[in-house]
């Protein structure tokens, strides 16, 4: 359609072109999309450039001596930030849902085709016709249970194999069942046959599989497209003076690489030159940079905010200080494994009951001696009829269209289990830095520079990467200035920006910590001015925890911060707060909390959060958070504004109540089928009228869902 | 009755063919990306060198829309 993908056929042919992805979050139009296509695919080593917008993400397939880096400069460039996408962890399970969705085709193949055949059996054709029709019907349906039946007949044997039992088992005994009798009416010319039912069973449950899934990926893309990968390399200085790139993964201990300002480190190790100001928020979430020189150990995922240093690494890969941490969470999400979903626990309930009635209806028309054949028509029209339909349709469709109303107010919802688990949760607690307030300092007097302060601050801002510049940048270009023309622009570790501007000396100065803000000083010629910056607290704050007061979620502040700032904040948003928490004491209050029957909602942000994230019962995390906080979380909302929390506490509330009126529903319906199918009443027409019927309704209500998230 | 024997055949082969081109949609990737196929519709071919001021254009005409 547009020429956007130049691939030069003969060139691809010959070289091994590698393909690289890259989030670029701020991918919003047509026009991103041809501006960032044309401009990539221009360039040298380029082969071609394919945005996916919904994703937010680019696909570069390049020659392999371009580096990923530097793409992502080029996109830069263009006017986009970019992030190095890795091979994302989250998206492993991706292609189940595929295959869930061929499998729902075939079915729907299968379902119309043996409909259109079972209505005219219906309608009256006899003898050799209907025989006829009911052989083509086991012909197509055989092939289809066989293919489209798979999920369930595979998930049951795993559970059987281990002893238990779950939603699949009574599937999969129903479908045998029926389809073996089916064909044995068909062989022996028999009026009834349950081929449409049985494929429509298959059809229905594996529209809820789909949902589920489907549920499950959107969320993970767009959490994907959030994680900041920490570094994907670097450079690495050889013995002999030459410099190579270096993946994180080949990295090993002594060698030595060199950090530009404003990359993130890709290993642990020990500065051998240079001195510079290193971001750790990704690892404390606080924000204030430290000053590491030349003997200094620096960490893995820090940011080198202002000049170039060499490190000797200490530790790469597997062996940085962030698997202490990993192996923390991973010990402290043990216990979630073992919560189990809502749909499977009704079906422990549902399935001995439905398998003794339909055993029941057996032996009772046994005794009354209409003989085996009639009996096992009866039982199995029981066991049909008894489908659970509105379990294995009634709770996805409820998630997932509320999972779909979350994801419009910005909140992503990683699965269906994470929305059940949240609508129990009676107790929430917060990290302050990141989580209560946004992470970043705000300049809170702008408006009293002129216009003239106002573009030099931009322009001296805008050179660095140092948090509070970044603060003082992003103001001043909500105010649309624009910046003055500086010359000869320096950054000085540990003192500031400078540089001249029509010959008078300018400068922005380090940031002074006071005592609940910071200030930093700007110089122009002769005058000076401090620029007040302050960590706000996030809009909406204070109502987000009224509003979850009122939903029964007490909540209280657990910061790895000092005292007096945990006060501050504990003041403003009127919660009781214990400061100072190590890691391990936030695992421990939560730990007790469960003990005492608690069930945990934390909200957190900081790499320090991790293994809280992972222990509580839930857990919400910011967009801005870490990698780590993100993978933990079991949801992820992108706004400034605090309110998606307890938007997402809401619609998993109603979300249940909602799931809890279809098993109503359900059961309801039962309770006026089971009696026709007990006494024989039920044919194949009945059936395959009530099954689709049941399921509309089902679907309907949890349709009222779309409005939930306000 | 002898009707039959070609309709038959001929509904089955239509729901296969059917489903045999959803399963090439899947593998060639068309749903892949649903909004961006939307949004390229309002592509210019003519505005290949993309400056700021298309861009701009571009934003107008898409509002527009």
């Amino acid at each position: 359609m547009n020429a956007v993908t130049k691939l030069d056929a003969a060139k691809a042919d010959t070289v091994d072109n590698i393909v690289s992805r890259f989030a670029v979050p701020a991918i919003r139009c047509a026009g991103c999309i041809s501006k960032i296509e044309n401009g990539l695919t221009g360039e040298q080593n380029i082969l071609s450039a394919r945005v996916n917008f919904s994703t937010k993400q680019v696909a570069v397939s390049h020659l392999p001596d371009l580096r990923e880096d530097a793409i992502k400069h080029k996109i830069e460039q263009l006017g986009f930030d970019a992030q190095i996408l890795a091979d994302n962890p989250l998206a492993e399970e991706k292609g189940g849902t595929d295959k869930l969705i061929r499998a729902l085709a075939v079915a729907g193949f299968g379902m119309m085709n043996i409909m259109l055949l079972s209505v005219s059996v219906w309608s009256g054709a006899m003898g050799t016709t209907r025989d006829l029709f009911h052989w083509i019907s086991a012909l197509i349906a055989i092939p289809v249970i066989g293919y489209s039946g798979r999920p369930f007949f595979s998930s049951a044997f795993m559970a059987l194999r281990y002893g238990r039992t779950n939603m699949d088992v009574p599937i999969t005994i129903g479908i045998i069942l029926a389809t073996g009798l089916s064909l044995f009416e068909t062989m022996t010319s028999g009026a009834h046959a349950y081929f449409e039912s049985v494929v429509m069973l298959i059809f229905f449950l594996l529209a809820g599989r789909v949902l589920d899934g489907m549920m499950r990926d959107r969320a993970r893309e767009g959490i994907s497209a959030l994680l900041k990968q920490t570094a994907p390399g670097a450079m690495v200085l050889d013995e002999d003076g030459k410099t190579r790139w270096v993946t994180s993964k080949e990295l090993r201990p002594d060698m030595r690489m060199m950090v530009a300002a404003g990359d993130n480190l890709a290993a642990d190790g020990v500065i051998e030159k240079g001195a510079s100001n290193f971001d750790f928020a990704l690892m404390t979430g606080e924000s204030e940079p430290q000053h590491k020189m030349s003997g200094d150990l620096v960490l893995a995922g820090t940011l080198n905010l202002t000049a170039p240093v060499t490190v000797r690494i200490t530790a790469a890969g597997e062996d940085t200080s962030l698997s202490d941490i990993a192996r923390l969470m991973d010990e402290a999400g043990q216990q979630r494994s073992f919560y189990v979903r809502v749909a499977d626990k009704a079906a422990r309930y549902y399935a001995p009951a439905v398998h003794s009635l339909a055993l029941f209806a057996f032996i009772y028309w046994m005794f009354a001696g209409v003989g085996w054949h009639q009996s096992l028509l009866i039982s199995v029209a029981v066991l049909i009829i008894t489908c659970p339909c509105a379990l294995g349709l009634a709770v996805p469709a409820a998630q997932v269209v509320a999972s779909g109303a979350l994801l419009r107010k910005g909140v992503m919802i990683k699965d269906g289990s994470a929305l059940e688990r949240l609508a129990e949760a009676d107790r929430v607690l917060f990290d302050k830095t990141g989580t209560l307030t946004l992470g970043r300092p705000v300049p809170l007097n702008l408006d009293h520079l002129s216009l003239r302060q106002k573009q030099v601050a931009l322009a001296l801002a805008q050179a660095s990467n140092h948090p509070v510049s970044k603060g003082i940048r992003n103001a001043l270009l909500a105010g649309d200035i624009t910046p003055a023309n500086l010359d000869a622009i320096e950054e000085v570790p540990g003192e500031g920006m400078s540089a001249s501007w029509s010959g008078a000396h300018v400068a922005l100065g380090k940031p002074v910590k006071l005592e609940d803000h910071l200030s930093c000083q700007l110089t122009i010629g002769d005058e000076h001015f401090a620029i007040e910056l302050q960590d706000d607290v996030r809009p909406d704050a204070v109502s987000t925890i009224d509003r979850l007061n009122q939903l029964g979620l007490p909540g209280t502040i657990i910061s790895g911060d000092n005292a007096a700032s945990v006060a501050k904040i504990s003041r403003a948003v009127g919660l009781t707060a214990q400061a100072s928490a190590s890691p391990q004491d936030k695992l421990h209050l939560i730990s007790k909390l469960s003990a005492s029957g608690y069930k945990v909602l934390m909200v957190g942000d900081g790499l320090n959060d991790g293994p809280a994230l992972a222990a509580a019962h839930v857990s919400i995390a910011p967009g801005s958070a870490s990698d780590v906080g993100q993978q933990a979380a079991d949801a992820v909302f992108t706004s400034d504004s605090f309110l998606p929390v307890a938007l997402a506490v809401q619609t998993a509330q109603r979300t249940m109540q909602i799931v809890r009126q279809n098993f109503v529903l359900a059961i309801g319906y039962n309770i006026l089928a089971v009696p026709l199918a007990l006494t024989g009443m039920v044919t194949p027409l009945i059936a395959a009228i009530a099954m689709s019927l049941s399921s509309l309704i089902v679907v309907g209500n949890a349709l009222r869902l779309n409005g939930a998230a306000k | 009755m002898s009707g039959l024997a070609i309709l038959i055949p001929v509904a089955l082969l239509m729901g296969l063919s059917g489903l045999a081109f959803f399963f090439w949609a899947m593998r060639n990737g068309q749903f892949e990306d649903l909004d961006g196929a939307a949004q390229r519709v309002l592509i210019d071919d003519e505005a290949q060198s993309a400056t700021a001021q298309d861009d701009d254009k571009m934003d107008e005409k898409h509002d527009k829309a």
